[in-house]
C-alpha cells in the first residue's frame, strides 16, 4: 500500500491534491487494492458541491462504491479518460487514475485532512 | 474477508476477473467446505429419497450424481442439490450452507424406519477443482488416476481417509468437486498449490455461475419460487411417482407459467448491474427485480436474472435496467450468456 506525501487523504480513504485554489481527487491505494477490478467510474457533475456529499459512484467487480467531494467547493473538470479505462484507477491510482477536480475556496478544510503518516496507521 | 452462512470466506485471493479468468482457461480451485453433506443409506433409501427429492433417482447409476430439488408442498424450492449415488443403497447429498439445518431438519422430518440419516457437514470439507486442465490435474495429484466421466464419482481411499470425487461443478467448465474429512483438506490443497492451481474466492465463484445461469439459492431461488419458474423444469421428473411438491407442479405447469427467471445483458458497457436493481420497459414500467446481477469477466458486458412476466417479455425483448436513476438499455438473451 502506498500513500505519497504530496496528497492529503479521507477517512474513506480518498486522496486530495492541492495546486492553487484546485484539488485533485481520487481513491487510495488501499482504497483500490479493497475493491479490485474497477469496472465502471460514475463522474460527477459539474458544479457546486458541499462538503461529504456524494458525487460519484466507482465499481468494481466486487461493489459499488461512493465517492465525497472532500471539500466543499466546486467540481470544475472530470477525468474522462476513465469511462474508457477505468482500470486505471487499480493500476495508477495517484497519477491517471484521477477521478474528479475541485476548485477550493477555503484551504482550511484541505489543512485539516489526514497527512500521509496519519492516513497509513489509519488502514494498517 | 466475508461471513458466509456462518463462515469466513474470501471474496477473492488476487482479483475475481483474473480467478475467473483462470477457470474459464486453465484450471482454478474454490474451497467449498462451508456446503453440506448428508450421508442416506438403508435397504429403501432410493425410494425414500425419490419422494422426497425432485429428479427421478431411479434414473441414477451406481457411482452417478445429477441436480436435483428439495422442494416444500407447494412446489417451492428449500434448496437445490445434487444427489450422489455412492452405492445402490448409499447416497450423498451436497447442499448449500446457508440450508443445511433447514434441510437436516426436513430430512428427518419425513424419514422413514430403515433409513439412516448421517449429517457430517461439519466432519466434511470440500474443494471445486474447475477449468479445461483440471482432468490433467486430478491424474497428477492421485498419481496415475483418470477422472471419471461427466457426473460420475471416484470413491478412493487416501491414507486410511476416505475421499469423494465427481466430474461436477458449478463454473460451466469441465471439473470436479473433491470432498474428505476435514483433516485431509489441507493435505489436498496443497497439492493443488504445487500445481499452480489458482485459488479462488467466492466472487468468481458468482461471475462464473452468473455467466452460466446457474442459480444461486436464497437469491434466484426460494420458497416461493419453484424450479419450473426458474427454468429448470429439466431437473424435475413430473412423469415419476409422487414426491413433494409434485402435484403443485403438475398443477402450475397445466396453467402456465406466468414468470420466468430469464437472462438480461446490457447492451452498452457501463455500471454493472446489481441484485435488487429493478427492470423496466421501454416505457420505464417495472417488469421484475434482478434476483442476480454482475459484469461478466468473458463477455465484458453487465448480465443478470430476474423474474419477468412471460406475457410482456420473450427473448430479445428489449428492456432496461435502472441504475441510479438512469435507465441503462438491456435486452433478454437466451441461456447461457457464455459458450465456449
Amino acid at each position: 500500500m502506498t500513500a505519497p506525501d504530496s496528497c492529503r487523504y479521507t477517512p474513506d480513504h480518498e486522496w486530495v491534491r492541492l495546486e492553487g485554489d484546485i484539488v485533485t481527487v481520487g481513491i487510495t491505494d488501499h482504497a483500490q487494492e479493497e475493491l479490485s477490478d474497477v469496472v465502471f467510474v460514475e463522474l460527477p457533475d459539474l458544479g457546486d458541491v458541499d462538503k461529504a456529499s456524494p458525487v460519484g459512484v466507482v465499481e468494481s467487480v466486487k461493489a459499488a462504491s461512493d465517492i465525497y467531494a472532500p471539500i466543499a467547493g466546486e467540481v470544475v473538470e472530470v477525468n474522462m479518460d476513465l469511462v474508457a479505462d477505468p482500470s486505471k484507477v487499480n493500476t495508477e491510482p495517484y497519477e491517471g487514475g484521477w477521478i474528479f477536480k475541485m476548485k477550493i475556496a477555503d484551504t482550511s478544510q484541505y489543512d485539516a485532512l489526514m497527512d500521509a503518516s496519519s492516513y497509513t496507521s489509519v488502514v494498517r | 474477508m466475508v461471513a458466509f452462512a456462518g463462515w469466513e470466506m474470501p471474496v477473492m485471493y488476487s482479483s475475481i476477473i483474473d480467478e475467473h479468468k483462470a477457470v474459464r482457461e486453465k484450471v482454478g480451485v474454490f474451497d467449498i467446505s462451508h456446503m453440506g453433506q448428508v450421508f442416506v443409506s438403508g435397504k429403501k433409501s432410493g425410494e425414500w429419497l425419490n419422494r422426497i427429492l425432485a429428479n427421478d433417482i431411479a434414473k441414477l447409476e451406481t457411482r452417478e450424481a445429477h441436480y436435483t430439488f428439495l422442494l416444500n408442498d407447494q412446489g417451492g424450492v428449500i434448496d437445490d442439490l445434487i444427489v450422489y449415488r455412492l452405492d445402490e443403497t448409499d447416497f450423498l447429498l451436497l447442499i448449500n450452507a446457508a440450508k443445511i439445518s433447514e434441510d437436516a431438519d426436513w430430512l428427518a422430518q419425513h424419514l422413514e424406519e430403515g433409513i439412516t440419516m448421517d449429517n457430517l457437514s461439519n466432519e466434511w470439507a470440500g474443494l471445486a477443482v474447475q477449468g479445461p486442465d483440471a482432468a490433467q490435474v486430478y491424474t497428477r495429484i492421485t498419481e496415475g488416476r483418470t477422472l471419471p466421466s461427466r457426473n460420475h464419482v471416484d470413491d478412493l481411499t487416501q491414507m486410511g481417509h476416505r475421499v469423494i470425487v465427481c466430474r461436477t461443478g458449478y463454473t460451466g467448465e469441465d471439473g470436479f468437486e473433491l470432498f474428505c474429512p476435514s483433516s485431509q483438506a489441507t493435505y489436498w490443497w496443497n497439492l493443488l498449490m504445487e500445481e499452480e492451481v489458482t485459488a479462488c474466492g467466492l466472487g468468481s465463484r458468482d461471475s462464473l455461475r452468473l455467466e452460466m445461469c446457474y442459480p444461486l439459492n436464497g437469491s434466484d431461488l426460494s420458497s416461493s419460487r419453484t424450479p419450473l419458474q426458474a427454468g429448470l423444469g429439466m431437473f424435475v421428473a413430473l412423469d415419476k411417482e409422487r414426491f413433494i411438491g409434485g402435484d403443485a407442479l403438475r398443477k402450475q405447469k397445466e396453467e402456465g407459467i406466468s414468470e420466468r427467471l430469464m437472462a438480461i445483458q446490457l447492451d452498452e458497457r457501463g455500471a454493472p448491474p446489481r441484485p435488487g436493481y429493478t427492470v423496466v420497459d421501454m416505457n420505464g414500467s417495472p417488469l421484475g427485480t434482478l434476483t442476480s446481477g454482475g459484469l461478466s469477466p468473458s463477455l465484458g458486458a453487465g448480465i443478470g436474472l430476474a423474474y419477468l412476466p412471460t406475457d410482456r417479455v420473450k427473448i430479445n425483448t428489449p428492456v432496461q435496467i435502472e441504475v441510479r436513476g438512469k435507465h441503462l438499455p438491456a435486452k433478454v438473451v437466451k441461456k447461457p450468456f457464455y459458450r465456449k
